[in-house]
């Protein structure tokens, strides 16, 4: 078993990588096409911008690479929005593979970022194996994705929300489950075996 | 819904905890990452980890520790104490800490507060306001509380914001280490006035002063210390009196 996580200029990949490592898993850590390309699962992290990141995943011809993978690929909070189709972000032209666009969560209303844990509810996949029904997980985010065919779980904060997307072997969730305590676990878990 | 967080923050001096820490099946209550895991088990929703190391030179064990408690705790951590420039950010954060706290040098320089938060986006930018109540109104202190900057809590609140700053964490001096609870009426006023998450600190010594703060201070996380660490409140115990008082809270 090969994991691999994609190394790119957004942070919290030290903190993905020591999470798989209490699990049991040594990812490689790696931007390389042939490495990613022959991984069995790759993780997609990211804290950041939009817009920059968007931009070094093009200028290392990642976004490309990332679109030709078939084995499951699980996008954490940025990770996950930039596999949709637009940011409002930075005005951002993503990944394309979500049919979805990334909106601000509106600032008269809530406290923006979100900071906390939420819960998750609605679950589906496999991806939450063992997971119930509004357990919490840890998010921090401005922007949100919509309620779609894609939802695989959802989270309320002023409106419902996309805390996890998913279509063929892509994955996507809001939260972070590598700072989300034993569920979180359990989830980077599952998608380990998926 | 999003929960109210509780908070426990551990001072951090040359690698090691600070203030003695009354736990049991800890053997070492010195190191911060056996703390850091007994908490993340009691319930403990975030972790603040303050560094009052007073030299320079001595960041490289910090920078060490930080990476221990990335690797061993799965809650998310601030660090904090002593940041001033871009490049201590960067390798906090390279090193895991989810996000760092800024407080001095923000004043000193607002424009690294944009500088910071442009680079590693506001969610990871935590601005901690030190104020006291004199003169009828409440100041913003720096230098661990020893200069008054002049600048009123509310404006500076504000201003932070608008620079880019994710989240406040906001300590009254007066009521640090009181015990008598958190200052209500500035914790309120700066919630209401800003659209970023407020972490009320200082004064906590009750399970009520957790419930008035949440309720009538609007503070959106809570953070305390000495009580947790002595163990004069229970984390999964002011929890549930919490969350049977009508607040949102994980358990």
């Amino acid at each position: 078993m090969k994991t691999v996580i994609i190394k790119y200029n957004a942070g919290n990949v030290s903190s993905v990588s020591f999470a798989l490592e209490r699990i049991g898993i040594n990812a490689l850590i790696s931007e390389n096409a042939e490495e990613i390309k022959s991984a069995d699962k790759i993780i997609f992290p990211g804290v950041g911008e939009a817009g920059s990141a968007m931009n070094y995943l093009r200028q290392n011809k990642l976004d490309e690479v990332i679109h030709s993978l078939t084995q499951p690929i699980l996008g954490i909070c940025l990770g996950m929005q930039l596999m949709c189709n637009y940011s409002e972000e930075g005005k951002t032209n993503c990944l394309g593979i979500f049919d979805q666009n990334v909106k601000l969560f509106p600032l008269s209303e809530l406290k923006v970022p979100q900071v906390g844990w939420n819960t998750i509810t609605d679950l589906k996949t496999n991806l939450f194996s063992g997971i119930i029904e509004n357990e919490y997980q840890y998010l921090v985010h401005s922007y949100y994705v919509e309620l779609s065919a894609y939802t695989i779980a959802q989270t309320n904060y002023g409106i419902s929300f996309s805390s996890a997307l998913n279509k063929n072997n892509f994955y996507g969730v809001q939260f972070h489950p590598e700072r989300s305590g034993a569920a979180g676990q359990k989830i980077l878990e599952n998608f380990i075996k998926l | 819904m999003l929960s109210k967080r509780i908070i426990s923050c551990l001072d951090i001096k040359d690698g090691r905890t600070v203030k003695g820490v009354n736990f049991e099946n800890i053997i070492d209550a010195g190191d911060p990452v056996e703390l850091a895991i007994a908490y993340a088990q009691q319930g403990i929703d975030e972790l603040v980890f303050l560094d009052i190391t007073a030299s320079n030179e001595k960041r490289k064990i910090l920078v060490d520790l930080v990476s221990r408690i990335s690797r061993q705790v799965n809650i998310p951590f601030t660090v904090g104490g002593g940041i001033s420039s871009v490049e201590d950010v960067s390798v906090l954060l390279n090193s895991g800490a989810d996000k760092v706290s800024i407080n001095s040098a923000a004043v000193k320089d607002p424009g690294l507060l944009k500088k910071m938060a442009g680079q590693f986006g506001s969610q990871c930018i935590v601005v901690a306001i030190d104020t006291k109540f004199e003169n009828n109104d409440w100041w913003v202190y720096i230098n661990g509380g020893q200069i008054n900057t002049g600048i009123k809590a509310v404006d500076w609140a504000k201003k932070i914001t608008e620079l880019g700053a994710g989240e406040i964490l906001l300590t009254s001096m007066n009521n640090d280490g009181t015990k008598k609870g958190f200052a209500v009426n500035i914790t309120k006023q700066i919630s209401e006035a800003v659209n970023i998450p407020v972490i009320a600190s200082g004064g906590a010594g009750t399970m009520q002063h957790f419930k008035e703060i949440f309720i009538s201070g609007k503070a959106d996380a809570a953070l305390a210390a000495s009580i947790f660490h002595y163990k004069e409140i229970e984390v999964l115990e002011l929890k549930k009196y919490l969350k049977n008082n009508n607040l949102e809270i994980r358990i």
